[in-house]
């Protein structure tokens, strides 16, 4: 009895910095209506500079003066991010602003490495709370019961600023309408802004005040945000109570996790997750999301056509050019043009769900790794010929996208990027955790390909021929009627229902292609490096294809396949700078702000102004 | 000769109100008819029901005899009813003969075909579609840059792609310039005439309605009012109330508080 309830207040103390996370993100989301991705980072630089701070400030009003000062501090950093990064977006397609958000987390995490080195920093003690309190014979620590008393009274201080006050009538306005508030004379930058303040102390004071608990450390941000995500989609978006809830359900249940089941706590969020969503799409407190019509934001997409002769003949060319490869130049290019191949048919398989759907999927590495992992257990445990299991990668991702999309294509826009990321995430937490079967970090190796394809030149040849025919497939299928359809329900799913299409279904079978795509991909990339680890599925992996694609433009067909050539040419070289991801960062944000239209759609606009291709106006 | 749409005491509410309560009428073939009435009487919660966007509270729809209360959007197409929108729902990143060659892929059952490229398929159908509406010259313009009244034009070639005995409109000259509307409406009653399909519209401009429909239907707080041809309509004492005012609506109130 004793051990359960000293569990049951540990899981109420971690509750505290959880909800202050994420009801900053849910506040900021239910005005600005953006998914701030980069929240995570704001809760670490919280903590960075509660440890900084409480080194210079002494004693217990140090202490706690630190932890006000830091959520001030990252609030005002998060109203820089707002003026100069999120202000000239607000009005592109939701995409934009999550990849931008993106760009700020690459900055964030180079500048604290910059500033306070790559060592984990423990926090420390809060003074007068150092020691632990006997409850029925177990001890919990002091510290813990603050936070159990304090986490209360940040909700009600919340609640009464939202039902009380004239700046909480506003907020609650502007979630419901915030063009309508902005008719009614409210200037909404500066409410926007404000609204970024808040959230983004919030996370701040979350960072800083777990600090004698966790310290600080260079992962957190990507740590704490899969949480705050489940919490935000189980709580609803948009809603402060929900977020305490869901935050409270969470910890308690990841405490007793760690005791009972220590094997499947990170598993054990996502199942609980999928079960509220089930019953509730739109989370415990959450209101049903207004679909919007997709993908008309901003310029519509250009009217698309087959490549003509020149385009063919670019592409046999190139081809003619990949080919000649083993007999000019090294096997290292081999392998680095491999990487390139493989890359760009995971992110032409996300482009086709992205661009041609206008589903924007958080999780697509969860097909990617997945593919790759069903073909490494079958080779290992069951010695299953490579030929086999390369072809069960793409059965068994595509498998896995018709189960995750069921749940997944019911809801829309943000909730389905967040259901897409939740799923990867479980798929990953799974692989992680279930070390006998997955080998865990570990991962699982000596997966090589037969003997007729293990030399570097003939893997490469596969590659080509594979890869190369999957992009092929991904590009005719934009092509054929199933692509068309796709096309028609992302511009108006109300039409397209009104003349008999099944729209969710057909959202769901072009879910299931680019999943099975996005395996074949894996199943490539784990017989050409012969192992496979759980990096592979993890978070950064899906907002890599995301990048590329966006780099390579998102309203063109090929944008996915140039950017992730692109990208991955300059990877290598550009990982070998120190701060790579400061300059990445800088450069994703920069395009989002200045050429939103990526590679391809910029090389395009510049060639129809003079004159090589012909414009919108008429297509033959 | 039995109708084509048969309505049976067709209730709605949404809490206590009743937007629509126990409306009942039909269209016959070939019919041009008009349901009209003042903001708030329910035309838009009537129209939802008949094309499947809202299940009725209780009451029956029938299409040339068969049951169709309830029937998502997409089965009532396929029963052959075309609609269009009061605000475009067209593909704006297609061309024009795109749009409707989508729509034709979809009454063909091509939706989940592979092979083909979609742009050839069913071309010729596509452009004769758009010959009726007068755009087959802007067959291959992309449809994000066309002007509102061809859209509207447009959307009414797309809902004729399944060939359908019925097409519900749902104010079909909203937000058109005055000279637009009268063309639109005389083409639409010119496909009426011409190939035989039954249309029931919703309309706010009253030139257009009684220059046009052969019936007119009058719906005020959910109730139809008034159901026949334009002289009888025009000279019911109900309908010159409600859109003149003869104090109803307001001793409606008064009764109700």
């Amino acid at each position: 009895m004793g051990f359960f309830v000293a569990q049951l207040l540990t899981g109420l103390a971690n509750a505290a910095a959880l909800f202050l996370v994420a009801s900053g993100l849910s506040l900021i989301f239910g005005v600005t209506r953006i998914v701030n991705f980069a929240h995570g980072s704001l809760y670490m630089l919280g903590a960075y500079f509660g440890i900084t701070l409480m080194n210079i400030l002494p004693g217990a009003f140090g202490f706690w003066g630190s932890i006000v000062l830091s959520g001030l501090i990252v609030g005002l950093i998060g109203v820089i991010i707002e003026m100069f990064v999120l202000r000239p977006v607000y009005r592109a397609p939701e995409l934009f602003q999550l990849v931008a958000t993106f760009g700020v987390i690459l900055v964030i995490q180079d500048l604290a490495l910059l500033i306070w080195g790559a060592e984990d920093q423990l926090g420390p003690r809060a003074p007068g709370l150092k020691s632990v309190v006997r409850i029925l014979g177990e001890p919990v620590p002091q510290y813990d019961l603050a936070l159990i008393a304090i986490t209360p009274f940040i909700l009600l201080g919340l609640w009464w600023l939202i039902a009380k006050t004239r700046i909480g009538i506003l907020v609650r306005a502007a979630t419901q309408d915030r063009e309508m508030v902005g008719a009614l004379g409210v200037n909404q930058s500066w409410l926007f802004t404000g609204v970024f303040f808040l959230g983004s102390a919030l996370a701040g004071l979350g960072g800083a005040i777990q600090l004698p608990k966790g310290g600080a450390d260079l992962l957190m941000d990507l740590n704490i945000i899969s949480a705050v995500f489940v919490v935000v989609v189980i709580g609803g978006m948009g809603s402060i109570p929900g977020a305490f809830v869901a935050s409270v359900l969470i910890s308690v249940l990841n405490v007793f996790g760690v005791s009972y089941i220590p094997q499947s706590t990170l598993v054990l969020m996502y199942v609980v997750m999928a079960v509220v969503l089930l019953i509730r799409p739109y989370g415990l407190f959450g209101r049903e999301e207004k679909a919007g019509e997709h993908g008309q934001v901003g310029e519509p997409d250009r009217p698309i056509r087959p490549a003509g002769l020149v385009g063919r003949s670019f592409v046999a060319v190139l081809l003619i050019g990949l080919a000649a490869v083993p007999f000019l130049f090294s096997n290292f290019s081999q392998v680095l043009i491999t990487d390139i191949i493989i890359a760009c048919l995971f992110a032409a398989s996300l482009q086709f769900i992205l661009s041609t759907g206008g589903l924007v999927s958080f999780g697509h590495a969860a097909y990617f790794g997945g593919g790759a992992y069903a073909a490494a257990l079958l080779v290992s445990y069951t010695e299953t010929p490579m030929e086999l299991a390369f072809l069960f990668a793409p059965l068994a991702a595509g498998l896995l996208a018709i189960v995750f999309g069921w749940f997944c294509i019911r809801l829309s826009g943000v909730y389905f990027a967040m259901l897409t990321l939740a799923f990867s995430q479980l798929i990953w937490s799974l692989v992680f955790q279930w070390y006998d079967l997955t080998g865990g970090d570990d991962g699982l190796v000596n997966i090589w390909p037969s003997e007729w394809l293990s030399g570097t030149t003939t893997y490469y040849y596969f590659t080509l021929i594979v890869g190369v025919g999957g992009i092929i497939l991904l590009r005719h299928l934009n092509h054929a009627p199933l692509g068309y359809t796709l096309r028609a329900t992302r511009d108006s799913a109300r039409q397209a229902e009104a003349t008999g299409i099944n729209v969710n279904v057909v959202q769901w079978t072009a879910f299931a292609v680019a999943g099975a795509l996005a395996g074949l991909a894996g199943g490539l990339f784990v017989f050409s490096k012969g192992s496979i680890f759980p990096n592979e599925l993890e978070i950064g992996k899906s907002f890599d294809a995301l990048i590329v694609v966006f780099l390579g433009g998102v309203k063109t067909l090929s944008g996915g396949v140039v950017g992730a050539a692109f990208m991955e040419t300059i990877k290598d070289w550009l990982t070998r700078l120190e701060y790579w991801r400061l300059i990445l960062g800088l450069v994703i944000i920069g395009v989002v702000i200045i050429a939103p239209d990526g590679i391809v759609g910029s090389l395009r606009k510049v060639s129809e102004k003079i004159g090589l291709r012909r414009t919108e106006e008429f297509m033959k | 000769m039995s109708a084509v749409l048969k309505v049976e005491n067709l209730v709605r509410t949404f809490g206590g109100v009743k937007a629509v309560n126990g409306v009942s009428f039909e269209v016959m073939p070939g019919e041009l008819k008009a349901l009209i009435g003042p903001n708030g009487a329910g035309k838009s919660t009537c129209f939802n029901m008949l094309m499947g966007q809202l299940k009725p509270t209780s009451g029956k729809v029938y299409l040339n005899g068969k049951n169709i209360t309830g029937k998502p959007p997409r089965a009532i197409w396929r029963r052959g009813v075309g609609r269009t929108f009061q605000i475009t729902g067209t593909y704006q990143s297609m061309t024009v003969a795109e749009n409707v060659q989508m729509a034709l892929i979809s009454h063909h059952r091509k939706v989940y075909s592979v092979l083909p490229y979609a742009y050839k398929l069913y071309r010729d159908e596509a452009l004769a579609l758009l010959d009726v509406v007068g755009m087959a010259d802007q067959a291959d313009r992309a449809c994000a840059i066309l002007a509102y009244g061809d859209l509207k034009r447009l959307e009414l070639a797309i809902a004729l792609a399944n060939d359908p005995k019925l097409l519900l409109m749902d104010e079909p000259t909203a937000g058109m310039a005055p000279k637009e509307r009268i063309n639109l409406m005389q083409l639409t009653s010119d496909i009426v005439r011409d190939r035989g399909v039954s249309v029931l519209f919703t309309e706010h401009d009253m030139d257009v309605v009684f220059a046009h429909a052969h019936h007119i239907m009058v719906l005020n707080r959910g109730e139809l009012i008034a159901d026949g041809q334009a002289a009888e309509v025009r000279n019911n004492p109900q309908v010159q109330e409600v859109y003149l005012g003869g104090g109803t609506l307001y001793k409606q109130e008064i009764a109700d508080a």
